[in-house]
């Protein structure tokens, strides 16, 4: 079958667009899920939406799986080849069509990628909100696949929330358009189900991203405290407090030590937690609010406080928050990262117990996670060159997946469940959840060829092997979270 | 058929071949279905969960919006998109299923921005919680989501989870002549209102301003300093969340509009920064809340998935189709 499919596919496209040879395969067989990898049959560059369409068509008239990919930054190895299978490559698909300042829209192809909406959208006033870490790189059309997260999702919420309209190319070969350019709808909200589909509904062809006003002031505090039970509990004072924060982030003693080790960044001395508070908005309401909340942490005993004096001070901040993750790498030479939900109120217990979890089993465990929400984001160190080291820390990852839900939270607050968590779907969902969820998949993909093995359990594993950073990790340029 | 518990709904939905859940019917064209029983949620009833310190709470479908929205303001806190008809009784269930959201959308999002999960029962009878109890969530599909705006039609919802944030301390309205322009103008600006919304008449623009008493009146100075106007008082909301101006003909049409159309639909209440329309004459497409026209005024989307989403949750069409 594939190689009869394989000579097709190749009359679709001009040679040049169509990798088959190992070496230029190579590049596409992992994701930012560094310990999975595998190999394609092909790599289809499509530059036009015409083309995606033509793809996913072929595919579906010779069954052969597909894996959308846009930069492959996926954590959770959403964007892992499909032995067998093509991998439909969008970052040639990388035009804003349209951004009308006026509407506060744009309307992208799903390869631009997430900064540069944000950056054509400034001019204007305006920005786009989701901030994913790897947010210079990653692209809209992989933000939709796994309703990415970023640091400002309290207040803000995940891409879905910024999503107003859709068009899409179903694994079925039908090509729809919901939503559009209005911020309110009528009917079900098909934007809403196809958003965090997980590349197995199909590819999105254009989205209509809603921009926002940015802020005009920010207020942006770091504090540092002899525990992470202390930033804990100033955390729950600001939530007591009634404000609402653009951003709540902690990180830990060994976050921290790879922060400072990457980027030099400066933090209290004897400090075992960093606190990131930031508000923003009009600065007669910054000004009134960064009172109430300098209060606050006054009173939550931290060791230093240091609010940003300008707008180079507040970036250095956030430059030391955002490096932690690749940072990390600098203090071993692997790590996987987990982003499982609690409650808020647990925070405090659930580090706790990853700390005993960390004890008992010799593993290190980093954490860098977002405080406003109750994302957790342990890393978990090891070295793959040591036998069995990847399988450990892969079960250390399981308990804490399987502690957050057992606290009522979530397997993943952003980066899907991939290839990596869908032994963990029957942790959150029952075989009947799993079973109605199974059917909306087919219902789009009644042949199971968009990105098959994702998401749902019991399918077969692909090879895992242990591979170290990302090669854009290692040259800085993204980081996980 | 009036269950109480969640399994008393799953043994409704399964006892008549043709069901469809209703709240308190305050949108009565959503659910004037020919040959359907009636499932009413009112005795299910009751809020399950609320955690003020984690923004979120959980309540049984049938649960009046007064009791939500008074509980929340107890402990400062509300669900910032403004539920519509609340005094007229509206349901959480029902606001999920008709996907209203009202004046404060603008802002922060809408029903559809605010719902973490949702337990409901499918076409076959099977109770199941899709979606999370926490702020937030990636796992599985978004059913929640694909639930707001259903009209029942994919299932019959039974409890709901919202992310709920805490309140401003104080709101401030602005009334000042509406044009194009000026909505986008104050949409855009420094402000960060949290409403902007033409009156039905299409002659006044209102901006309602949200936060701290003592940055609003400085704020609002500015705006009245760029355009002529006058601060009014806060009440005029709750007429526009209870659609008490919309008398007359009984017809009332939600349409999604583009803030450029706001000068279409003189008589009716632009919401949202111009990005919806609460019509009391026929507009040229829509959907019918209340009145007598067809449910989608002007035809709607239609794409072969519907049919195949329908099937996997109804297979057996126990529920109303989106066109019945």
């Amino acid at each position: 079958m594939s190689t009869a499919a394989l000579e097709r596919l190749a009359g679709l496209l001009p040679p040049e667009r169509l990798l088959r040879r190992p070496v230029e395969l190579a590049a596409y067989e992992s994701d930012g899920l560094t310990a999975f990898r595998t190999r394609p049959l092909a790599v289809a560059l499509p530059e036009t939406e015409d083309e995606v369409v033509t793809l996913v068509r072929h595919c579906l008239e010779w069954k052969m799986p597909f894996v959308a990919r846009g930069s492959g930054t996926s954590l959770s190895g959403g964007s892992l080849p499909i032995a067998g299978g093509v991998v439909i490559a969008l970052n040639r698909l990388n035009r804003i069509l349209k951004l009308d300042p006026r509407q506060r829209i744009a309307v992208v192809q799903p390869g631009v990628v997430n900064t540069q909406v944000t950056q054509a959208a400034r001019p204007f006033g305006l920005h786009y909100a989701p901030d994913p870490s790897s947010q210079s790189i990653c692209t809209i059309g992989g933000n939709v696949a796994f309703n990415s997260g970023g640091a400002h999702c309290l207040k803000y919420g995940m891409t879905s929330n910024h999503v107003l309209g859709i068009k899409a190319v179903l694994a079925t070969g039908e090509v729809v358009s919901w939503g559009g350019q209005s911020r309110e709808s009528t009917g079900p909200d098909w934007c809403g189900l196809f958003t965090g589909n997980e590349g197995l509904f199909g590819i999105a062809l254009e989205i209509t991203l809603q921009l926002l006003p940015l802020a005009e002031c920010f207020h942006t505090v770091l504090a540092g405290y002899r525990t992470l039970e202390e930033a804990g509990d100033a955390v729950s004072a600001v939530i007591a407090s009634g404000l609402l924060p653009g951003a709540i982030e902690i990180m830990d003693a060994l976050a921290l030590a790879a922060a400072q080790a990457a980027v030099h960044a400066d933090y209290p001395e004897g400090c075992e937690a960093v606190l990131i508070v930031e508000l923003e908005g009009p600065r007669e309401v910054v000004a009134f609010e960064r009172g109430k909340l300098d209060a606050i942490l006054e009173a939550s005993h931290p060791i230093e406080m240091r609010p940003a004096r300008d707008a180079e001070e507040r970036l250095a901040i956030w430059k030391g928050r955002k490096s932690a993750f690749s940072a990390v790498g600098r203090l071993s030479p692997d790590f996987i990262v987990q982003d499982g939900v609690v409650p808020r109120r647990r925070l405090g217990e659930a580090l706790r117990r990853i700390a005993e979890m960390s004890r008992e089993t010799g593993i290190r465990v980093a954490n860098v996670f977002h405080a406003g929400d109750g994302n957790l984001h342990p890393l978990i160190l090891f070295d793959g060159r040591e036998s069995g080291a990847l399988h450990r820390a892969e079960e250390l990852a399981g308990r804490i997946l399987k502690m957050c839900v057992a606290m009522g939270g979530s397997i993943t607050g952003e980066h899907g469940i991939g290839v990596e968590k869908r032994e963990f779907l029957g942790e959150m969902f029952t075989s009947d959840e799993i079973d109605c969820m199974q059917r909306l998949r087919s219902a789009h993909d009644p042949f199971g060829i968009a990105n098959p093995g994702k998401m749902f359990p019991g399918k077969e594993a692909p090879a895992l092997s242990h591979v170290g950073l990302h090669p854009l990790e290692k040259a800085g340029l993204i980081s996980r979270e | 058929m009036t269950p109480a518990t969640l399994s008393e709904l799953r043994e409704a939905v399964l006892s008549a071949p043709r069901v469809l859940a209703v709240g308190a019917e305050t949108k009565p064209r959503l659910s004037a279905v020919v040959g359907a029983e009636k499932i009413c949620t009112r005795h299910l009833r009751g809020i399950l969960e609320y955690e003020a310190a984690e923004f979120t709470f959980t309540a049984l479908a049938g649960t009046p919006l007064s009791e939500v929205v008074s509980t929340l303001a107890e402990h400062g806190q509300y669900l910032p998109f403004d539920p519509m008809l609340v005094d007229a009784g509206s349901t959480l269930g029902g606001m999920v299923a008709s996907g209203l959201s009202g004046p404060g959308r603008f802002r922060f999002g809408g029903v559809r921005d605010f719902i973490l999960g949702v337990r409901f029962v499918d076409g076959r009878g099977r109770l199941m919680r899709l979606g999370g109890k926490v702020v937030k969530n990636a796992a599985g599909f978004d059913v929640p989501k694909f639930l707001v705006g259903s009209l029942g039609r994919f299932g019959a919802i039974g409890e709901v989870t919202f992310k709920v944030f805490p309140a401003p301390e104080s709101q401030l309205t602005l009334k000042i002549p509406a044009t194009e322009d000026t909505i986008a103008t104050v949409g855009n600006s420094r402000w960060a209102p949290d409403a902007v919304d033409v009156l039905p008449g299409g002659e006044w623009l209102l901006v309602r301003l949200a936060g701290p008493g003592s940055a609003l009146e400085g704020l609002a100075e500015e705006i009245l300093n760029q355009f002529p106007g006058e601060i009014i008082g806060n009440t005029i909301w709750e007429d526009l969340r209870e659609f008490r101006w919309a008398t007359g003909s009984g017809l009332l049409v939600k349409t999604a509009i583009t803030p450029d159309r706001v000068l279409e639909f003189p008589a009716a209440h632009v919401s949202c920064g111009g990005n919806v329309a609460y019509s009391p004459a026929l507009p040229l497409t829509g959907l019918t809340l209340r009145g007598d026209t067809p449910l989608w005024i002007g035809g709607r989307n239609r794409f072969a998935l519907e049919a195949a989403v329908k099937h996997a949750l109804d297979p057996e069409g126990r529920f109303p189709t989106l066109d019945d």
